[in-house]
């Protein structure tokens, strides 16, 4: 109903510009002055001013009617001025779910009479959603057609229009970060109302899950980041052990001793690692890695776990070669030649003037790379949600099993959650904390990489 | 300092074998460096290999199915024709499948026998009747899928030479299996129900239809969302945008988005997408909003890169004849452009596709056995129900995984062969 709606409004404004159109053509015939604009701006025109104000509308009218009918619903329902938040939000959804046909339990008469009373409202809201639209754009083609003469420059009205889009859309990045930043916020907020904020940054117990029973909610020290954030790190840099010196290697070897044929066919094998999806990583790590980590460990009598640290991050430090490989190839590649060449004049060998010239050269891009590499490794989620573990535990040793902040934000997540309950808070509160590290991360990076860049 | 001055002094004897041993080993440390570079691409692309081949070799063998080919006659069993959904299609089933072995059987051995095939044979047979009820009036042949341990059993997955409480099939079921076998019944056709069927608990019925049009529906949401923003916020920021502070905080925002964590933009999809706007769970509008989210910086920053590199000329000459700056950008720079922007929109859908993790935060793994027949119904995507079928502990699941990841990196050489082609077709170097 919703989608025809759109599509009935898009066939409306297409039909008004083919009519607005082959108007303007006749009175740029019929006119006695030379019309402004050609017959096609005037038809534009028409069509916007019949399809965006309904269209905004419609979009403006659907987020906010689910807020006005809940208050409405709620509103009307007897005695809900007494309940609780969470009493309140557990009985609109239940009214929700009723409405939905999916009854869990017998519903009372109040529930079925809210259940009715919302039902109205939905059909009501529609039908109001419906003819207030389509008003808008009869009025809005009327209008459109009514401005329409010879003289009226619709070209400059078009391209003003255009242009009020494509400056929304570049706002949208920021509306984006803005809406990242707003909901974690919020959201992290409401969580450091029940569970003390330095509690959570500087606690060393994380079991969320005791969280769940009644007596124990948000018990101090059950909240504490810091195993989590120790889980995390020791992940990465078993990323990093791998993916830094293997990329380094690489981008040496292709950029100063590699034939130009080898390089073409490397370098896009190596961006297929790149490309390959972190699920397909994760059920690699599982299927393959562990277990064989698991036999390696035992057999030279350590202690492995199945879901060991070293398994998630050295598959990680896999999937993190080609993006440091390239970003060093590009900082090798922006030394100038001149210095390349007046090492070689000194009678350096290649590996002398790349270790003593090259590397202390490119060096600030590639720390700023392995900065951003080390960042996704941090932010990294599937392989590490299918391959790492679940407990927090404080443990330098990678061939125990350890977690990740971005485990535990989808653990606490998955599944139907509700918005009161810590647990879930939590994970909001951990993907600030992630929020917050990675945008450092690549801060720092992105400066490291721009300094570098105006040296020469 | 001295010495250096006098052993620069004093000429060098380059053949001492002092000298000669210094250039062999500075030599020797230059073909280490190289050792190692080889070794670090090796080490890299081994790996890619090693990993394509074990998916492949674990994923092959769910692209065949073991099936049974029954003829069943119903013609003489008692099913009230005008309801037939109501008649016990299981005795009726059972007793049909029953009559493929001759002689007696026990209970038990009843029990272990039906349990060859799967255990949603009645419905198999209960749809393909309720399609075409003269399949009633005689013999008719149905393909009834065997149950995931003997599809292992067919494969060679499991061992028969284990003893038989360390193996799932016990040896009296092997011995029925054997005899379906010799009765020519058991075949290993092509499995188009992993195209074709929905998600199941059992992986014998498992497929990746509902998977592939959630994804198929998000993408096309992803798509018409960032498509048209993604090119007109780069049209904006690289001809129209005055060089002010704002302009400056959109690039800097734009980078940054492009590192967020994809676990991050999930974060929002629920908190803001689910939670503020009340749009429902595991929708495959949601993902695609959330996708388009990731995929707008990577649009932008191509069609940016593409616009800067059409020459101004262009814009000049177009500019001269008294076109407007809206005429000569919409007219010819970005015509000029969009063969480059459309290779970077189809490299970014390729990421989406691939994307999981958000996916995940807004509920799209869930349990669901029908395809989603619009962008508002709950669905899963391609990169979740393989998260899904990973973590299910049916040894079928692991191929069936593998034939998913397989089927996924299938469109993504797809996607990426396509913006290849496009790219070297119509891009031009100016």
């Amino acid at each position: 109903m919703i989608g025809w709606t759109f599509i009935l409004l898009l066939l409306a404004s297409i039909c008004v510009a083919i009519a607005g159109f082959a108007r303007a053509k006749r009175m740029s015939v019929q006119a006695s002055q030379t019309i402004h604009s050609r017959p096609i701006y005037h038809g534009l025109n028409v069509a916007i001013w019949t399809g965006i104000p309904a269209f905004v509308f419609l979009l403006l009218w659907l987020l906010g009617q689910n807020w006005v009918i809940d208050q409405l619903v709620m509103g009307s329902y007897p005695g809900s001025e007494t309940l609780s938040a969470d009493e309140h939000s557990l009985l609109l959804s239940e009214i929700r779910q009723a409405a939905h046909g999916n009854i869990f339990k017998k519903p009372t008469d109040q529930v079925l009479a809210a259940v009715e009373h919302l039902k109205s409202l939905r059909s009501l809201s529609l039908q109001a959603m419906v003819a207030i639209a389509a008003a808008l754009a009869i009025v809005g083609a009327f209008f459109g057609l009514r401005v329409m003469t010879p003289a009226f420059r619709a070209r400059h009205s078009v391209e003003k229009a255009v242009t009020a889009f494509m400056i929304f859309a570049s706002l949208v990045a920021i509306l984006t970060t803005l809406g990242i930043v707003l909901s974690l916020l919020f959201e992290a907020w409401q969580f450091f109302r029940k569970v003390p904020i330095l509690g959570f940054l500087f606690g060393l117990n994380w079991e969320p899950q005791i969280a769940i029973r009644a007596d124990q909610v948000a018990g101090q020290g059950a909240f504490g980041a810091i195993p989590v954030v120790f889980g995390t790190i020791v992940v990465a840099t078993c990323a990093m052990v791998i993916a830094v010196p293997v990329g380094i290697f690489t981008a040496v070897y292709l950029t100063e001793y590699s034939s130009e044929r080898l390089r073409k066919w490397v370098k896009p094998m190596l961006e297929i690692l790149a490309g390959i999806p972190t699920v397909v990583y994760g059920f690699f790590a599982v299927l393959t890695v562990a277990p064989a980590v698991r036999t390696f460990g035992i057999s030279v009598g350590i202690d492995a776990a199945p879901n060991s640290a070293i398994a998630a991050g050295g598959v990680m430090g896999i999937m993190l070669i080609p993006f440091i490989s390239s970003l060093s190839d590009d900082a090798f590649a922006a030394v100038p030649r001149a210095m390349r060449e007046g090492s070689f004049a000194l009678g350096a060998t290649k590996g002398e003037t790349i270790r003593k010239v090259l590397l202390p050269a490119a060096l600030p891009g590639i720390v700023g790379g392995i900065l951003l590499a080390l960042s996704r490794a941090i932010g990294e989620t599937m392989i590490v949600v299918m391959a790492a573990g679940l407990i927090a535990r404080m443990t330098l040793n990678p061939f125990e099993s350890v977690t990740t902040v971005t485990v535990q934000i989808v653990t606490l997540l998955i599944g139907d959650t509700e918005f009161d309950n810590p647990k879930t808070l939590a994970a909001f509160a951990l993907g600030l904390l992630l929020f917050v590290i990675t945008l450092g991360l690549n801060l720092i990076a992105l400066r490291t990489v721009r300094k570098y860049r105006e040296k020469y | 300092m001295v010495d250096v001055v006098q052993e620069l002094s004093t000429p060098v004897d380059w053949q001492s074998d002092s000298m000669q041993r210094r250039r062999k080993a500075r030599y020797a440390a230059d073909r280490r460096l190289q050792i190692y570079g080889l070794v670090a691409i090796i080490f890299a692309l081994g790996f890619l290999f090693f990993l394509i081949a074990t998916l492949t070799i674990a994923g092959y063998k769910a692209f065949i199915q073991t099936t049974a080919t029954v003829r069943l006659d119903l013609s003489a069993v008692e099913i009230d024709r005008s309801d037939l959904m109501k008649a016990n299609w299981r005795r009726i089933v059972r007793g049909a499948l029953r009559e493929q072995i001759p002689g007696e059987m026990s209970r038990k051995e009843e029990r272990a026998y039906y349990s060859i095939f799967t255990s949603s044979a009645a419905y198999i047979v209960r749809n393909k009747i309720m399609d075409n009820p003269t399949l009633l009036d005689g013999p008719a042949v149905f393909d009834i899928p065997l149950s995931d341990p003997f599809d292992q059993l067919a494969k060679n997955e499991i061992d028969r030479d284990l003893p038989e409480n360390r193996r799932r099939v016990s040896d009296l079921q092997i011995k029925f299996y054997d005899q379906l076998v010799q009765a020519g019944i058991v075949s290993q056709p092509i499995n188009w129900g992993l195209f074709l069927n929905n998600d199941s608990r059992f992986p014998e019925l498992a497929g990746l239809k509902g998977a592939l049009s959630g994804s198929f529906w998000a993408l096309l949401v992803c798509f018409l969302i960032s498509f048209p923003l993604g090119i007109a916020a780069a049209i904006y920021l690289e001809e129209f945008a005055p060089k002010n502070r704002i302009t400056d905080l959109i690039e800097i925002n734009i980078n940054n988005l492009a590192a967020v964590p994809s676990v991050v933009f999930g974060l929002l999809g629920l908190a803001v997408f689910l939670g503020w706007f009340g749009l429902p769970r595991s929708a495959p509008l949601v993902g695609g909003m959330v996708l388009s989210l990731m995929t707008l910086p990577t649009i932008i920053i191509v069609a940016r890169a593409a616009l800067k590199s059409v020459p101004s000329a262009i814009r000049e000459a177009a500019l001269g004849i008294g076109a407007s700056k809206h005429e000569a950008i919409f007219h010819h720079n970005l015509p000029l452009a969009m063969p480059t922007i459309m290779t970077g929109t189809i490299i970014g859908l390729a990421q989406a596709l691939g994307e999981t993790a958000p996916l995940l935060l807004i509920g799209m793994n869930a349990f669901i056995t029908s395809d989603p027949g619009g962008v508002m119904e709950a669905s899963t995507a391609l990169p979740t129900q393989i998260y899904i079928w990973a973590d299910s502990p049916e040894r079928g699941f692991v191929a069936r995984t593998s034939a998913a990841i397989l089927v996924l990196l299938g469109f993504l050489i797809f996607m990426n062969a396509a913006a290849i082609l496009l790219r070297q077709r119509f891009e031009r170097r100016w």
